[in-house]
């Protein structure tokens, strides 16, 4: 199937669209219970529906075909002639993924799964096959497209098109008009087939004075000649035909006018009767329709637009230009003449608020509810709890939250990893709850909410909690901490984080799959962001996800290293001190480590890193920094702090080449550039040149 | 002047092909993603035809239609209705609503074109 370039495009829309639609129809499937709420029946009806449609008229006829069984299955539960049963519900769920993978196949132009496609499609015939509360419907399961053929082209009408012409008498009602439906331009149309002439019974027009012109008063014979397709005729009569006595009979065969009388008691024209009658039954079959569906308000609706990412991004540039721009005039009017200097000041200071707030609200565009990613959920717990045989009630919260839509299509996996992990491992089997005095069903919890300018996102089971001296046990063996090192019941949680802690034990067919929790936390914390856990026996374990708001704004503290100024990310900062010679020393004669409490830190001198010429080459005469990533430390040696101050990160990749060490840079309001400290890159580095820290502090 | 076209669908790229159809004919379009945004359009303007799909959220195109003929505008304006459905049933309640005819999908474009003809 191909397209024309513009309908091409118009047909990725379509892709996306029915994503969504079956997003819609997933999560409304998930929250459907015996008790079929038709709201929720008609939302999943409804987006079902948008997808036969779609796909019809870009010719997709395998998905339309397909959809449309789903579409008559749903149909028949909106109108309560169907059951919503469970199995009903699976089936409908297990086509939700057969029609993704269609649309995704279609999108890419490969082949479809034909065999699963026929064994889902046969399932769903056996639904509808099964006896509805009434009458089992015949045809209900045509294409779509042949529904639509039936109603214009009326088969079984051909064997009387062949005839001089035809005569037509047509008497519409009187409020014909008020629907705006012209018989001149029917006659128009008519013109258009063959030689036509028509003419007006006038009897029923009244005086002028008593004339409605809102109001009908004629009828009209019609003779028209050409061997013409009697489906022609229907279709111009198409639209009238309950609102008109009309009569159409060929040229010369007055037996068949007798026939075939028709009138307003005798909605349908003769002939197309037998179509009309079919369809109508089959209408009839599903039971009263729907004719107003009560006003609602569906999931998601939120009247928003589609943007090309690339496009936001590049407005997000320029108003940081815009930003940098605004700086750099603060900056220059401290050096002017004070008199002019008030007015200056307060000008600059409204474009400094107006920046502000173009900023974040240009920041906003960006940000999609968090909803998107816990969407995925209530399907991943049904299908994993039915495989695991376990009870789980699954509450969200939080789902409205904002963040960053790269931020969110990130950590879309990490959370995927740690819910199939808190069902897998967390929850226990019902009856091992029950004999633990739980209720035999278990919670995971997932919410999500703002706390001090980050996201927190909370993974919470009532399961069995973790068994800390295995965890111990197992960080022993494999040598991850020292044998005699003593750990807070929060530290020994946090092991499980490290690399090389998941184990081949843990591994099974639903959690595992070779991701350990130290990809998820790297994931994490390739974010900016970080991940906590903490358990308590037999009450479950709780997750903590912290997440910066947006990856294109950092909170950072300004440094400052001989005549350069670095930015470091405040979330990494954990204190700053200065040592005194007591609690450094040189490890090989080359690298400082320093004491804090009862750590040893390796110090991390920029001066280095970077070459330049630093007023302090010692620990001992600058500051120290002590930043954290990954649940290392280490102290970085500055001269001075200076201000601290978002900033925003331009990317060095894209406007230089990626550089160790460097996760970004950013222009200060004097315009220069400052570079942005890659925390986590150099505490890896620094961790592993003084790799006898750890040792030496033990 | 272009004759005008209110036309809606909740569904984007079923606008979309309406749109790039009528307006590649020349005709101006409005949209609307669901009856009671086109309801809010059309007390703002006047067309010359709408074109509406049945089930959309909010309220529905037969609703629509219904809602639009008690406004003194829209006594006489053509509207149609988009549907899949080739049941009568739909089709007449779309009548007695008050809408002139109907489009069944799928339609292609030059399908559309020529009932859009049909009518203005």
């Amino acid at each position: 199937m191909t397209l024309d370039p513009e309908m091409a495009e118009i047909a990725k829309v379509f892709f996306q669209e029915s994503r969504e639609g079956l997003d819609v129809m997933e999560s409304g499937l998930l929250s459907l219970d015996a008790t079929a709420d038709t709201e929720n029946i008609n939302t999943i009806f409804r987006a079902a529906h948008s997808i036969k449609g779609g796909s019809a008229t870009f010719g997709f006829v395998e998905v339309a075909d397909f959809t449309h069984g789903v579409e008559t299955l749903l149909d028949q539960m909106r109108n309560g002639v169907r059951p919503v049963t469970p199995e009903a519900i699976q089936t409908l769920l297990q086509a939700c993924d057969c029609l993704r993978e269609m649309v995704a196949a279609t999108e890419a132009e490969k082949p479809l799964d034909k065999d699963r496609i026929a064994a889902l499609n046969a399932d769903i015939t056996h639904i509808l096959g099964e006896p509805v509360h009434q009458a089992p419907t015949p045809g209900a399961h045509q294409g779509a497209s042949d529904a639509g053929a039936v109603d214009n082209a009326r088969p079984g009408i051909a064997a009387l098109n062949q005839h001089s012409g035809w005569r037509i008498a047509f008497e519409p009602v009187a409020d014909l008009l008020r629907v705006r439906n012209e018989p001149t331009r029917m006659f128009a149309e008519l013109e258009g087939m063959g030689a036509f002439t028509a003419r007006a019974d006038v009897s029923r027009l009244p005086p002028l004075d008593e004339l409605d012109p809102e109001t009908c008063y004629l009828s009209w014979n019609i003779e028209i000649a050409g061997e013409i397709p009697r489906a022609r005729l229907d279709e111009v009569f198409d639209w009238v035909d309950s609102r008109c006595r009309l009569e159409i009979v060929p040229i010369g065969d007055s037996a068949a006018a007798a026939a075939e009388p028709a009138g307003n008691a005798a909605p349908h024209p003769p002939g197309a009767a037998s179509a009309d009658a079919r369809s109508a039954a089959a209408e009839a079959q599903r039971g009263p329709a729907i004719a107003a569906a009560p006003a609602q308000k569906a999931a998601g609706e939120s009247g928003s637009i589609r943007v090309a990412t690339e496009k936001v991004d590049n407005i997000i540039n320029l108003v940081g230009e815009l930003l940098i721009t605004q700086s750099m005039l603060s900056g220059f009017a401290d050096g002017i003449d004070p008199d002019d200097l008030d007015r200056l000041r307060q000008g600059l200071s409204q474009l400094a608020r107006n920046t502000r707030e173009l900023q974040e609200s240009v920041m906003q565009i960006r940000m999609l509810p968090i909803s998107f990613a816990f969407n995925r959920f209530p399907r991943i717990v049904h299908d994993l709890s039915r495989k695991l045989g376990k009870k789980v009630e699954l509450k969200l919260s939080g789902e409205g939250t904002e963040l960053d839509k790269t931020v969110l299509e990130k950590i879309s996996d990490p959370l995927v990893h740690l819910v199939r992990n808190a069902l897998d491992h967390g929850l226990e089997s019902p009856d091992r709850r029950l004999a633990a005095g739980k209720q035999e069903t278990g919670t995971i919890e997932l919410a999500a909410f703002h706390e001090g300018g980050n996201i927190i996102i909370e993974v919470r089971d009532d399961g069995a909690g973790l068994n800390k001296p295995k965890i111990l046990q197992k960080a022993r063996e494999r040598a991850l901490i020292a044998a005699d090192m003593d750990l807070s019941d929060e530290q020994i949680d946090n092991l499980i984080f490290m690399p090389g802690f998941s184990t081949a034990e843990q591994v099974s067919d639903v959690s595992g799959r070779g991701v350990g929790m130290d990809v998820v936390r790297r994931n994490i914390n390739d974010l900016g962001g970080h991940v906590q856990i903490s358990s308590k026996e037999g009450l479950g374990s709780t997750i903590r996800i912290r997440l910066p708001l947006t990856l294109a704004i950092l909170d950072g503290q300004l440094v400052r290293v001989g005549k350069e100024v670095y930015v470091i990310s405040l979330l990494a900062i954990v204190e700053t001190i200065q040592v005194g010679r007591e609690r450094v020393n040189t490890l090989a004669g080359r690298t400082e480590v320093f004491r804090l409490r009862d750590e040893y830190l390796p110090v991390i001198k920029l001066c280095d890193q970077f070459g330049v010429e630093p007023d302090s080459r010692s620990a001992t005469d600058g500051l120290l920094v002590v930043v954290e990533a990954d649940g290392k430390r280490a102290g970085v040696l500055v001269d001075e702090l200076l201000a601290q101050q978002q900033v925003v990160i331009k990317s060095l990749e894209s406007n230089f080449k990626p550089v160790s060490g460097i996760a970004g840079a950013t222009i200060l309001g004097d315009g220069t550039v400052a570079l942005i400290i890659d925390v986590p890159d150099f505490i890896r580095e620094a961790v592993k040149r003084s790799g006898a820290v750890n040792a030496h502090a033990a | 002047m272009a004759k005008r076209i209110l036309a809606v669908d909740d569904s984007a790229s079923m606008r979309q092909m309406v749109l790039f159809t009528l307006q590649g004919a020349g005709y101006e379009v409005l949209q609307a993603c669901d009856g009671v945004e086109a309801l809010g359009m059309a007390r703002a303007s006047t067309v010359d035809l709408v074109l509406t799909d049945v089930h959309m959220p909010r309220m529905d195109g037969i609703t629509l239609v219904r809602e639009l003929r008690t406004l003194p505008n829209y006594k006489f304006v053509p509207m149609l209705i988009l549907t899949t459905e080739s049941s009568q049933q739909k089709k007449m309640d779309g009548k007695s609503a008050g809408a002139t005819g109907w489009i069944v999908k799928p339609f292609n474009p030059p399908q559309l074109l020529a009932t859009v003809a049909r009518v203005i």
